[in-house]
């Protein structure tokens, strides 16, 4: 091999429990959104493993891996990432296509999610006539649309100013503390990570520079073993 | 993801691009277009033969000529055959079997002698041909000017239109009716040797002829004779044209008649050589059902003769139009070739500006299989339309040509035919095809948009 070899995330051993809030903070480049991207199945690590109630990510086939996206993982990104020519109805819908859920108990479904993140109005509406608050909002019911059981959101704050990105942070505690969803975010906004996470990491240069347990456990699953992760 | 999702989402997605969508789209019935319009050319041009040789009235037909005679069309079989001398020959007992025949309902000698017609007391000279009554069905009566003969042996004549004008170059409708007199050759029976006349057999004449010169007397007399006439019809074109004999017929007499009045023909010459006696030329047998011409013409090769019969001439027909078929299509997919080029070109310029929305789908569930599936959803449902568009474009196409010709067959005064015909299996099949070129040519686009990596495209704001 070369000489240029960048390791993103390396050797890192971290393990999140079910209903956790854990925040990963860190500088550009140092590892966090890779480290989500592992967790989330999009990438896979080099060496090591990613066990997720037991499953190693890092050994699924692409097919598995699609499913596990699909049936157990929420993602939430800094630029919403909603699909500008659909409504917003049909971008909280579509994951629910690729899961193959019946068409009868879509609309329902739909329905659910964007009450939960409290937008009941402009369904019809494409995702570039609402403000970027309410793209989140849209993205995170997008999200929750196939009822996973961790959610992952790489800056959702980025694109928001800091009162709309307080409100999309306190319905994520919410909605995590009541539907007792595991939550990884990547921020580097340090301030916003102590009032909402229950659990600060620390990465730098892909290494695991601390893990604090700032606040009082919040969740109701919290505690007991789940989701964990371990790279070696 | 199911089915009608794929096809939802495919649509949906072709919609966000119409012009670039379209315009592909339009590509591919371009190409549909001009492989339809070429091969139902194919078509059109294959019916109108088959239309030509069905209206000739010979699919039920079967000539029989004695391999004594011509060489047929088949030289090999010919020459794996016996020395001609040995076969068989056309005379009354074959004919009489042929006409036990199963199937066949008919058996008529074909009987062609110079003669001539005198009217107005000019001479004029013409083949004159037997015409059976089944003739009556043959498609050159379609526009028969006058009537068919009333019976088979009626002293009644049928003149070509061309020769009708010979004899009355101002009116020649005005002969219908008339009187004339025809002038053959009767074969008599040598007056000196009047016991020889009958037939002896072969081997008799051979006997004959190698060991007692004496009794070579075989031969016969061709005496004037005249016939009145009266002219019952004209007709524009020789019926059973073309497929026969070099000469053209122009008087036509019923067949019966001919044979009362015992022309001298061609064969009896080659006969009389032989020391044989009557025998015919060709024998028209007809058949009661075309699909079992070929069956009838195996029994009559049995007896040893040649035969010949619109599905000889059907096969070689039938090879030409393959290999038309196959040009015209080849000629007609350079256009499709041309579109499956722009459907590549259209499906990953999609795959480059849908990078991001792809990473997303992936990031939300989708599968590297789905994503493939999806991509070729959408080459197939532009095949799919483009087919629909390019049928309906191709049998514009046809139209116009079929106007067209039209025109100028009837400036040309000749019936306007229809020489491109749009058959539904031709529909389907154009359909599909489109839709199987669209999604091979899907096949890279699809499989470079299920190889996108989410990571990458969703890294970059």
């Amino acid at each position: 091999m070369g000489g240029s070899i960048i390791r993103a995330v390396d050797g890192i051993t971290l393990t999140i429990e079910r209903g956790e809030f854990v925040a990963l903070l860190g500088q550009s480049g140092s590892g966090k959104s890779t480290l989500l991207n592992l967790l989330a199945g999009l990438d896979r690590p080099t060496s090591g493993s990613v066990l997720v109630d037991g499953r190693d990510l890092a050994k699924m086939s692409s097919e598995d891996l699609a499913r596990y996206r699909r049936n157990d993982v929420g993602m939430v990104f800094q630029a919403f990432h909603l699909i500008p020519a659909m409504t917003i109805t049909e971008n909280v819908e579509l994951p629910m296509r690729f899961a193959e859920v019946e068409r009868s108990e879509r609309a329902q479904r739909v329905r659910e999610s964007l009450e939960r993140v409290g937008l009941g109005h402009r369904l019809e509406h494409r995702p570039s006539e609402l403000s970027g608050g309410e793209q989140q909002r849209v993205s995170l019911a997008r999200a929750l649309a196939n009822r996973p059981s961790m959610l992952l959101a790489d800056e959702p704050t980025g694109n928001l100013d800091s009162r709309t990105g307080e409100d999309i942070l306190n319905l994520i505690r919410d909605v995590s503390l009541s539907l007792g969803m595991t939550v990884v975010m990547v921020t580097h906004e340090r301030a916003l990570a102590e009032r909402f996470a229950q659990r600060l990491v620390f990465l730098g240069d892909g290494k695991l520079i601390s893990s604090s347990d700032p606040g009082p456990p919040a969740g109701p699953g919290f505690g007991l073993p789940g989701a964990q992760e371990a790279l070696a | 993801m199911k089915g009608y999702d794929l096809l939802d989402l495919a649509v949906r997605n072709l919609r966000q691009s119409k012009l670039r969508n379209g315009l592909t789209t339009i590509g591919i019935s371009v190409g549909v277009a001009s492989l339809v319009a070429m091969l139902s050319l194919g078509v059109g041009l294959q019916q109108l033969a088959t239309r030509r040789l069905a209206g000739s009235g010979m699919f039920d037909t079967v000539f029989v000529t004695s391999k004594q005679d011509f060489r047929g069309f088949d030289r090999e079989e010919d020459q794996k055959d016996q020395h001609p001398e040995n076969a068989p020959v056309l005379d009354e007992p074959a004919r009489d079997k042929m006409a036990h025949l199963q199937y066949v309902t008919e058996v008529e000698p074909e009987v062609r002698v110079m003669g001539e017609i005198v009217y107005n007391g000019q001479t004029h000279f013409g083949f004159v041909t037997g015409l059976p009554m089944s003739a009556r069905e043959n498609e050159a009566f379609d526009n028969l000017q006058g009537k068919f003969f009333s019976r088979s042996d009626a002293g009644e004549v049928i003149l070509l239109n061309d020769f009708a004008k010979e004899l009355d170059p101002k009116n020649p409708k005005a002969l219908i009716g008339q009187q004339v007199t025809l002038r053959y050759g009767e074969r008599q029976p040598l007056a000196t040797d009047s016991d020889n006349v009958g037939r002896p057999t072969l081997s008799d004449g051979q006997n004959a002829g190698n060991s007692n010169p004496a009794s070579d007397t075989y031969g016969f007399s061709v005496v004037r004779k005249t016939q009145p006439l009266k002219v019952v019809g004209i007709i524009e074109e020789e019926p059973y044209g073309g497929m026969r004999t070099v000469s053209r017929g122009r008087i036509f007499l019923p067949v019966d008649l001919t044979e009362t009045l015992n022309m001298a023909q061609f064969t009896d010459m080659r006969s009389s050589l032989r020391g044989g006696g009557k025998n015919y030329m060709t024998l028209t047998v007809r058949v009661k059902n075309p699909a079992k011409v070929a069956q009838v013409q195996d029994a009559i090769k049995q007896m040893g003769f040649r035969t010949f019969s619109v599905l000889d001439a059907t096969k070689s027909l039938r090879r030409f139009f393959t290999v038309l078929d196959l040009f015209l299509g080849i000629f007609g997919s350079l256009a499709l070739a041309v579109a499956t080029l722009a459907i590549i070109n259209t499906l990953v310029m999609a795959v480059l500006e849908r990078r991001r929305e792809i990473g997303v789908m992936k990031a939300i569930g989708a599968s590297d299989g789905d994503v493939k599936r999806l991509f070729f959803a959408e080459a197939g449902a532009m095949g799919f339309f483009g087919g629909v568009l390019g049928i309906a474009l191709g049998f514009a196409i046809g139209k116009a040509i079929n106007i067209g010709t039209g025109i100028y067959l009837r400036n040309h005064q000749l019936p306007a035919e229809p020489v491109w015909i749009l058959p539904p299996w031709l529909i389907g099949a154009a359909i599909a095809f489109s839709i199987v070129v669209s999604l091979l040519a899907g096949l890279y686009p699809a499989s470079r948009a299920a190889r996108l990596d989410p990571v990458q495209t969703l890294k970059y704001e």
